[in-house]
């Protein structure tokens, strides 16, 4: 029987994974994510880890996820550029960087002489995965990263307003209909010398033309 | 106070006069700076008296004293200290130095008056009488090369008084790298030397000499050719002497104090102290003869042409001091230095008497424009006349005794020193036709218009604008020019007690040597060569054969110089004109600055075109510089294509180090 | 199943999930890339800890999560503000610091 929901699983798994790389609207990949996530909740509770499992459906599909929504959403999708990939070659290295890696990491775990994991794990008690054993744990043996991670938590909060405010308020709105800028733009309001190594190297065709001097010897 | 202490007052008066002159140069007012330089010298005379004399109380056999002042350099290859030799030798180049300059200095008191420079003028001379007096006083090698390099110095400084004038500045650049030339000799040859002895000290090196130089081996010649080198360099010894005419363009006491009577005879010095070295070299020796004859005849022919008076007087000063190089070679040591001596006194004065009369011509030195000063300048004519007459060899003044002294003993030599002893009949013979050239031409015949101005008013001329006798360029009396005075003989009291004493050594001076009557400086200097192998004693007919000749070949230059000069005007210039080519090659000083400058300048100005056009900008900005800028940045360019900007490739490093960093970790499980 | 089949399961998707990463432009995507990849990383600790007995790995399992969570927080943050200047919205366009 746990055969079974192993391989639905398991297959679940994949499939989101494959989707949220190969789908070409960034909302449909956070959907294949979810889906993702709820089958890794399954194979969690098919290894004992209850409360894990529940705190993966809760915060990760749930909150965090949402999250996401909501910024896919608010950014738009479709029409973004950069939906196409990066060209046959690069797509190529691509794959062939992750297969190397795969290989790598099936010799280092299955090839390893860890005998262990030939067997279905270790004798553990009814309550291996219980909130209570969890708990247990986060109150004695572990509460110092507990601390710090809660620690974390407000860090990024704090963070991500502070990054996703608006300078100026409301007026400066994002109302009015922009052409699109790159970064060099909001850079140049730097003297010169002081930017990047683009920059410093003195590459006339990057900076503008009353400035352009001989190339640096 | 023992003879050491006094030499090292000797030394200490005029460092004093130099450090008081130089640091005081600007508060000084009008001529004390003359005077504190002439005092400080005044009172190194003295004790170079009193060092005479605690030496003469000493016997003969103890008159070589070393005395060491502090320790320079105590290390297991070097040792050497601040020491000074007082022996008869050192003594009697300490006062006849002294003594000179002491007259001299009196002499630039007024001589220099309303110069600009005047207190850095006397800063100068007490300087250089001080590095001249450290050169005869050294002690040891390292000493000698200090007061060598340091008389090089000051004779710069001295040449190039006049530094605005850009002919005294080139004069002075070119008196100096001749002279460092010299000094490079001077070093090799201390070091072929100190490698056998290992020691620096002057004493010890002449014991240990016999012991570890074989007669006539390869290091002691080697490095008695390079003494020489050093010799001729200072003394303006063919091939090294260009510098000395040019070097006319100082001050006139300056020209007398060290192109006459000390510094050009340094040479001579270095030659005698250094004898037992030279005496295992014969080769050496025999180089510096045959140099000092040449010398000789080539700067003898020369004077008949010249035209300026000082380079005259220098040409001639030239062919003396190849009469003493030429002794002291030859081994008549004490003769070679009586005349040394003799010639300080009398060339001093007839320097001394040019200062007169230059400043007569107001500035202009060209004996073509002198003529018939003989009533204008009574005093100085009469100083010109003894010292010429003294330089010629007439008997009873001073040269007469020292230069057939030292052609004498040359004599006694025998076998090829014959053909020495002719030339330097020849040169006798020369030096009356050029000494009265000088005469006849500046002080006979009708008096100039200059002339006739200081008879006619009493007032000596006195040029509108001042020129550069040399290009005619006109110039200021500011400060690095001339002054504005022309000062004579017969309107300063300093310049006539300095022009009368000379004048009065000129004439007795030769009392010292009188062969056969008085051998008192030969009885003096003997302890300093009683270790000479060498033993010159003339027999009585040379002696009196060779006076005789003397007296005979003086009288009949001076007459004929008497012919072609008073007698018989325009009989120069018809000689001239006969034998052209010789005549030419006289002016021309026998085209050797053309021959330098062919040989050794022109090369080295090449090549200094070639290093920088060519070596520096293709091998050294291209190759080397430009080469090694271009790998590196090459390389920088190869490593900074890894910055592409990408995240995504960076993210692949990162995949890819990770992925190596796993492998390794699991090759090594 | 025996543990080894877990831990395969991690390494297919983490590898699928470094291949994200490097193929795909949007921003928003890499970084659901990057949730694959720290999944992966919690489907083998929990593997793990299954297979020592002991919870270890559980707590360390969310403590990832919380970690996660906050990356996912500020990375969405910096895609906001990316987007509230109208940069566009492609990884591959950001190459200021190029050189």
């Amino acid at each position: 029987m746990s055969y079974v929901v192993f391989f639905i699983a398991a297959l679940g798994t994949l499939t989101g994974a494959i989707g949220v790389i190969a789908l070409k609207d960034p909302f449909y990949s956070v959907l294949a994510l979810v889906v993702h996530l709820v089958s890794l909740a399954v194979l969690f509770m098919l290894l004992q880890a209850e409360f894990v499992a529940a705190a993966q459906v809760v915060v990760y599909a749930g909150a965090v996820m949402v999250l996401y929504v909501f910024v896919v959403s608010y950014i738009g999708g479709q029409n973004l550029p950069g939906a196409q990939g990066p060209g046959r070659a690069g797509t190529l290295a691509a794959f062939a960087c992750a297969g190397a890696l795969l290989v790598e990491l099936f010799i280092a775990v299955l090839g390893s002489g860890l005998k262990a994991i030939g067997t279905g794990g270790a004798h553990v008690a009814a309550g291996f995965g219980n909130p209570e054993a969890i708990g247990a744990f986060f109150l004695t043996k572990f509460l110092a990263p507990f601390e710090i991670a809660s620690y974390l938590l407000l860090l990024a909060a704090v963070g991500a307003v502070t990054l996703a405010r608006r300078r100026g308020g409301l007026e400066s709105g994002i109302e009015e209909p922009a052409p699109r800028l790159s970064v060099a733009e909001f850079m140049r309001g730097r003297p010169y010398y002081t930017g990047t190594q683009h920059e410093t190297l003195g590459r006339p065709e990057s900076l503008p033309p009353s400035r352009v001097k001989e190339p640096a010897k | 106070m023992s003879a050491t202490t006094a030499a090292w007052l000797v030394l200490a008066a005029p460092l004093a006069g130099t450090l008081a002159l130089a640091l005081g140069f600007k508060v000084l007012p009008g001529r004390s700076a003359g005077w504190i330089g002439t005092a400080a010298i005044a009172v190194s005379f003295a004790f170079a008296v009193v060092t005479f004399v605690k030496l003469q109380a000493l016997s003969p056999a103890h008159r070589e004293l070393s005395s060491t002042l502090w320790n320079i350099a105590k290390t297991s290859g070097v040792d050497a200290g601040a020491t000074i030799l007082v022996d008869p030798l050192s003594v009697f180049m300490i006062c006849v130095v002294a003594g000179v300059s002491m007259l001299i200095h009196l002499y630039s008191v007024s001589y220099l008056q309303g110069d600009e420079g005047y207190a850095r003028f006397f800063a100068y001379l007490n300087y250089f009488v001080l590095s001249m007096l450290l050169l005869v006083l050294a002690g040891n090698f390292l000493a000698l090369i200090v007061g060598w390099a340091f008389v090089g110095a000051a004779s710069y400084l001295l040449i190039s008084f006049w530094y605005r004038r850009t002919t005294a500045t080139t004069a002075g650049i070119k008196a100096f790298v001749i002279n460092v030339l010299g000094d490079v000799g001077l070093v090799l040859g201390t070091f072929f030397i100190f490698r056998h002895t290992h020691t620096l000290d002057l004493v010890t090196t002449f014991h240990l000499a016999p012991k570890v130089f074989a007669s006539g081996s390869a290091d002691v010649t080697a490095g008695c050719v390079l003494l020489l080198v050093g010799a001729f360099a200072k003394s303006a010894q063919i091939p090294l002497h260009t510098w000395l005419p040019d070097a006319m363009e100082g001050p006139t006491p300056v020209s007398a104090l060290i192109h006459a009577a000390t510094m050009v005879t340094a040479g001579v010095y270095l030659i005698a102290r250094m004898h037992p070295l030279f005496q295992l070299a014969p080769a050496a020796e025999d180089v510096g003869a045959v140099v000092g004859a040449v010398t000789l005849l080539v700067a003898g022919t020369i004077g008949l042409a010249a035209v300026d008076i000082k380079r005259v007087i220098a040409y001639s000063t030239m062919s003396q001091i190849g009469y003493m190089i030429m002794g002291v070679s030859a081994g008549a040591y004490a003769a070679g230095l009586f005349h040394l001596m003799t010639h300080a006194f009398f060339k001093a004065l007839l320097f001394m008497g040019a200062g007169s009369l230059i400043a007569a011509m107001g500035g202009d030195q060209s004996l073509d424009r002198m003529s018939g000063m003989r009533k204008a300048l009574p005093f100085t004519f009469a100083c010109f006349l003894v010292g010429s007459l003294a330089l010629s060899g007439i008997p009873p003044f001073s040269g007469f005794f020292s230069k057939d002294d030292i052609l004498a003993q040359i004599g006694s030599r025998g076998g090829w020193y014959w053909g020495l002893y002719a030339a330097g009949y020849v040169g006798a013979a020369l030096t009356g036709l050029y000494t009265f050239r000088m005469v006849f031409r500046a002080f006979f015949g009708e008096p100039c218009a200059e002339a006739r101005e200081l008879i006619d008013t009493g007032h000596p001329f006195h040029p509108d604008q001042p020129t550069n006798p040399a290009n005619g360029e006109v110039e200021d009396t500011d400060v690095g020019f001339p002054g504005p005075e022309h000062v004579i003989a017969e309107r300063a009291t300093p310049m006539q007690i300095a022009m009368g004493a000379l004048a009065l050594l000129a004439l007795v001076g030769g009392v010292v040597g009188i062969p056969k009557t008085t051998s008192w400086l030969d009885k003096f200097l003997a302890p300093s060569f009683a270790n000479s192998t060498l033993h010159l004693s003339p027999s009585n007919t040379l002696i009196y054969v060779g006076l005789a000749l003397g007296t005979v070949i003086a009288i009949s230059s001076i007459a004929a110089a008497w012919i072609v000069w008073v007698a018989q005007p325009g009989m120069a210039q018809d000689i001239a004109a006969r034998v052209p080519a010789v005549y030419r090659l006289f002016v021309n000083k026998w085209y050797f600055d053309e021959l330098i400058d062919a040989l050794v300048v022109r090369p080295a100005a090449w090549f200094g075109r070639f290093a920088q056009g060519t070596f520096e900008r293709v091998f050294v900005t291209g190759t080397l510089i430009g080469g090694s800028t271009a790998i590196v940045r090459a390389g920088s360019a190869i490593v900074r294509s890894a910055e592409s900007g990408f995240v995504r490739y960076y993210v692949a490093l990162v995949v890819i180090g990770l992925g190596a960093v796993g492998l390794y970790f699991l090759i090594q499980s | 199943m025996t543990i080894a089949w877990y831990l395969a399961i991690s390494a297919l998707i983490f590898a699928i999930g470094v291949g994200g990463v490097l193929v795909r432009r949007n921003p928003l995507v890499i970084l659901l890339c990057l949730e694959l990849m720290l999944n992966a990383a919690n489907l083998a600790l929990i593997g793990f800890s299954r297979m020592w007995g002991n919870n270890d790995g559980q707590v360390f399992a969310l403590i990832v999560m919380v970690v996660a969570a906050c990356e996912v927080t500020v990375g969405l943050g910096v895609i906001v503000a990316m987007h509230r200047h109208r940069l566009p919205a492609d990884v591959d366009s950001m190459r200021e610091l190029q050189g």
